[in-house]
């Protein structure tokens, strides 16, 4: 190893610095010479027909540059979707029109209608005000199941239904888990909403369109997760824009859980109307502009059974969801209630027999996409809840029916299509139970008691499927493009490297953790390395990051590329060492004649790869750069065990997290600071799923979280300091650095041991509470509490 | 428009400025400082907190002609003056206090400002004083644990606890 940093070092990151004097470079830090600035002008209603937009008055206030409306993108592609699931039937999904600017129709609240580019910011939102709208309101469609009841009103008229798809999985297993069901000893059902919430990284998003006429080329500087894919959805979809005149870059962007994954018609806009204007447009949203057009999370209504035999063996599960897509089908949504769902049904268990219904749902909300964890987590809190429910009904411990039930032999076929390569659930349960000092629960419910207030104890296993993803099964689930991944490692004349990578860092601290891997591979000092990322421009190609993938894929992909540096290296250094490459040995920096104390140093050789004198040219090319491309085998399935503690106020409902211990089985560690700190994130966003956020519409499709004011984001002292452990180690079997992936195990995993504690702690006083939807906020567990 | 002027970091700044103008408007327009964040239009986030002679303040709460003949602090100004990281800023590093950056110049600021009011908080007054500083990427565990490190206590057993 490296003397100050490779694999497995809990190295301080590097790009903290900036961020900590304020020297980051986000999107909104980015100003162009002659920049305009636009404005959406939004729809106010969920539904209506757009008659006319008037934009006469508007177009004459003071700064105003141009008024644009849906009418100027009549010949430009729509926003499209990158996955199509087939039904239950065999027929595609329905898919609806998604123009860039609204055209005859409104569909959600903040649905953009008109943009007004105008010199100032302040210009351009002072015009919009004086843009007149014609709409005739339309009834909101809101309720998912009433929205596919015969003669429901539509949100796409064009289509046949509000149904996107209705999905069987596995539609050949549905009369066995029926005949399962049927025969069982026991049987428990959950009926259970994963409420809909919003993403709400803290930088909002910014999109800067910038042209150059005498190139005809295009720049987009935005909030992305993955600047390539937006590149090749705007380009090729939308706008009609080949990629060599098209450049996107996404800078230091402050967190994006999901949300920035997509591309979004603002994108498109800044774009457009660049090379309409020949001149930078920008746009910045607010945050309240954001709640309104950024996508959003969950949104699941279902049933779930579970089937027992008599020795408490599970037998079958069987599960009914209806999954709300919001308006319009954003980037990844179809695929999020299905493959990211259905196929992670099997949990941590060996069950059988499963089937998985999803009925897709149009309303007229803002549309849902994945959210940090994205469908994972709603299979793990209906499995973990169902669990927790029966084991209650049987009168078991919770933690001996999970241990019971779980998988102990891989590789794991499960019966919802994916293998699990590898795990030891048993191992991560008795770390859990350490952890969270399981045996010392009664004394502190006896001193929790004596003050007066509920303690409660919660459990939860999880696996996920990360590492996303392997591209021929996912182009057999529908995806309309493979999901690898790239890098180039370029080295330079004098030793320097830097790493060009497809995947994006928005706080997973990749300038750290990727060159503590290449510095490993090559015995060099990690400083010497830099990872380029976020820019069209500078990398060949790369998806992005999203899925827990980043190292999983895209590091693959970076040891790849460094082993063939490695070998190119071994041959330049074989000749100057006047041996043959297969005697050429590499470590700490120097290339040694095995056996010899004969070697030349890496820098001699990058040198000797760039600016020779003697260069056996004719067997060798000259330069030291090497591009690989990854496609993983498999998923890789991160699992663990997560234990939470809660005091509930019997008085006022309200809970307070006492204690939380995740026990995670991430495979290989590169940074275990950077990973301690992903769990901790994840934890806090799923403490905030499981007690505080909601992202709720009224009837009418306003939505009355729109704000920090009524959308309860967690703060600093909703959330304890968590134990996190990660020492149970199996690593991934497909992948070179055996690495599995951390990013959204915390988010996945804590839900369903939050609301299992709170359950478990209600029932501790008496009271017959066997559910309660998130968020658990007092006035739901007061309520709960009086029956 | 109007002329503001002020002190920010030591230097003197002026700018033109409409009425409207919030100073971190002022901040990152006018003077390029961009350091300082807008994370919302409610004033909860915190993303946007500066001193304002010696006050910590939401500058996104604030006029930029309120700030007139001020003394403001940005995060711009927290680094010694050899460049190095301030102990608050250090402390953060050192204990992977931020991930993706956003809103931590509002809380190096926020907790500069309890640190200088009160030299040793609890883990329960520093939770209790960010209230008004949301961050959706690290839990906040390791923004807590830096603070108290920072404020000079052991937080060498908080990770086992």
């Amino acid at each position: 190893m490296p003397a100050d940093g490779g694999i497995g070092a809990a190295t301080p990151r590097r790009e903290d610095v900036r961020f900590l004097t304020g020297a980051g470079n986000y999107t909104d830090d980015i100003n162009l010479k002659g920049q305009a600035y636009v404005h959406f002008l939004r729809s106010d209603v969920a539904h209506g027909t757009l008659n006319n937009v008037d934009t006469a008055s508007a177009e004459e206030m003071p700064g105003v540059i141009r008024i644009f409306t849906g009418e100027d993108f009549a010949d430009v592609g729509g926003i499209p979707c990158g996955w199509q699931v087939t039904d239950k039937h065999g027929e595609p999904m329905q898919e609806p029109a998604h123009p860039v600017l609204a055209r005859g129709k409104v569909c959600h609240v903040g649905d953009p209608i008109a943009a007004v580019v105008a010199e100032t910011y302040e210009q351009a939102r002072d015009a919009a005000e004086a843009i007149e709208v014609d709409i005739d309101d339309l009834p909101a469609v809101m309720d998912m199941k009433a929205a596919l009841a015969d003669g429901a009103t539509k949100v796409h008229d064009d289509l046949s239904s509000n149904l996107c798809y209705d999905w069987g999985f596995i539609e050949d297993n549905k009369a066995a888990v029926g005949e399962a069901i049927a025969n069982a000893a026991h049987v428990t059902t959950l009926e259970l909403v994963n409420q809909r919430l919003v993403a709400n990284p803290m930088e909002p998003r910014v999109a800067v369109g910038d042209y150059h006429r005498a190139n005809d080329e295009s720049t987009l500087y935005t909030t992305s997760q993955n600047p390539h894919v937006i590149r090749l959805l705007m380009g090729a979809f939308v706008l009609g824009i080949p990629e060599h005149k098209l450049r996107v870059v996404a800078p230091d962007v402050g967190g994006g859980f999901g949300s920035k994954i997509y591309h979004y018609a603002e994108e498109a806009f800044c774009t457009f109307a660049a090379r309409a204007l020949n001149r930078p447009v920008k746009w910045t949203s607010s945050r309240s502009e954001a709640f309104i057009s950024d996508a959003q999370g969950r949104d699941h209504v279902t049933k779930i059974e579970l089937a027992l035999d008599a020795d408490n063996n599970f037998t079958a599960i069987r599960t009914e969801t209806y999954a709300n897509m919001g308006a319009y089908l954003s980037t990844f949504a179809p695929c999020v209630p299905t493959y990211l769902h259905g196929t992670l049904m099997a949990g941590n268990y060996k069950t059988p027999n499963i089937y998985v219904n999803v009925k897709a749902v149009f309303t007229n909300t803002v549309p849902v996409d994945a959210y940090r964890g994205a469908g994972r987590p709603e299979a793990t809190y209906q499995i973990e809840r169902v669990i927790d429910k029966a084991a209650r009904e049987l009168g078991v411990d919770p933690i001996a029916l999970r241990r019971q039930n779980f998988i102990t032999e891989f590789p794991y076929a499960t019966p919802v299509a994916v293998e699990y390569d590898t795990g030891d659930y048993t191992a991560t349960m008795d770390k859990l139970e350490e952890i969270a000092d399981v045996a010392g629960f009664a004394a502190r419910r006896a001193e929790s008691e004596a003050r007066g207030k509920l303690r409660g104890f919660g459990v939860n296993c999880y696996i996920e499927a990360c590492g996303i993803a392997p591209s021929a099964l996912v182009g057999a689930l529908g995806a309309r493009a493979g999901l690898y991944d790239a890098a180039t490692v370029r080295v330079n004349a004098t030793g320097s490297i830097s790493v060009m990578v497809g995947a994006h860092s928005h706080g997973q601290g990749h300038e750290t953790s990727f060159p503590q891997v290449v510095a490993e591979m090559l015995g060099i000092d990690p400083s010497m390395i830099d990872i380029v990322h976020g820019d069209t421009a500078r990398i060949p190609f790369g998806m992005g990051t999203y899925g827990s993938r980043s190292l999983a894929v895209c590091g693959s992909a970076m040891v790849r590329a460094t082993e063939k540096i490695i070998a190119k290296a071994k041959k330049i250094a074989a000749h100057m060492l006047e041996a043959s490459d297969a005697d050429i040995e590499l470590k700490d920096g120097q290339f040694t004649v095995a056996g010899t104390d004969k070697s030349v140093a890496w820098g001699d050789v990058t040198l000797a790869a760039y600016v020779p004198h003697n260069y056996p040219i004719e067997d060798v090319e000259p330069g030291l750069e090497e591009t690989a491309f990854y496609d993983p085998a498999n998923f890789t399935y991160p699992a663990g065990a997560y234990a939470c503690e809660v005091e509930v106020d019997p008085e006022t409902g309200k809970v307070t997290i006492e204690r939380f211990a995740a026990a995670d089985d991430f495979g290989n560690i590169i940074n275990p600071m950077i990973v301690d700190g992903q769990v901790h994130g994840g934890l806090g966003q799923g403490i905030g799923q499981a007690l505080l956020e909601s992202c709720a519409y009224d009837e009418s499709g306003q939505l009355l979280t729109g704000s920090y004011m009524d959308y309860a984001m967690p703060r600093a002292d909703d959330v304890p300091f968590y134990a996190v452990d990660h020492s149970c180690q199996t690593p991934c079997t497909h992948n070179p650095l055996g690495v599995k992936g951390c990013g959204e195990a915390g988010a996945i995993g804590s839900p369903p041991t939050v609301v299992n504690a709170v359950v478990d702690a209600l029932q501790s006083a008496g009271h017959n509470v066997t559910h309660i939807d998130m968020p658990l906020s007092p006035s739901r567990v007061w309520q709960a509490m009086q029956g | 428009m109007s002329q503001v002027s002020m002190t920010v970091n030591g230097k003197s700044a002026s700018g033109e400025i409409e009425g409207r103008t919030l100073l971190v408007e002022f901040l990152r327009e006018n003077l390029g400082m961009t350091g300082t964040h807008v994370g919302c239009d409610t004033s909860q986030c915190g993303a946007c907190v500066v001193h304002v002679d010696g006050k910590a303040v939401k500058a996104c709460t604030m006029f930029a002609a309120e700030a007139e003949g001020a003394n403001v602090t940005t995060i711009e100004g927290m680094a010694n003056e050899d460049g190095s990281l301030g102990t608050i800023q250090q402390a953060f590093q050192d204990h992977h206090g931020l991930q993706c950056g956003f809103c931590t110049p509002g809380m190096v600021m926020s907790a500069a400002a309890l640190l200088a009011d009160n030299p040793n908080p609890s883990e329960v007054e520093i939770r209790d004083y960010l209230e008004g500083n949301i961050c959706r990427c690290t839990g906040y565990h390791n923004i807590v644990k830096a603070i108290m490190a920072a404020a000079g206590h052991d937080v060498s057993k908080i990770a086992a606890e």
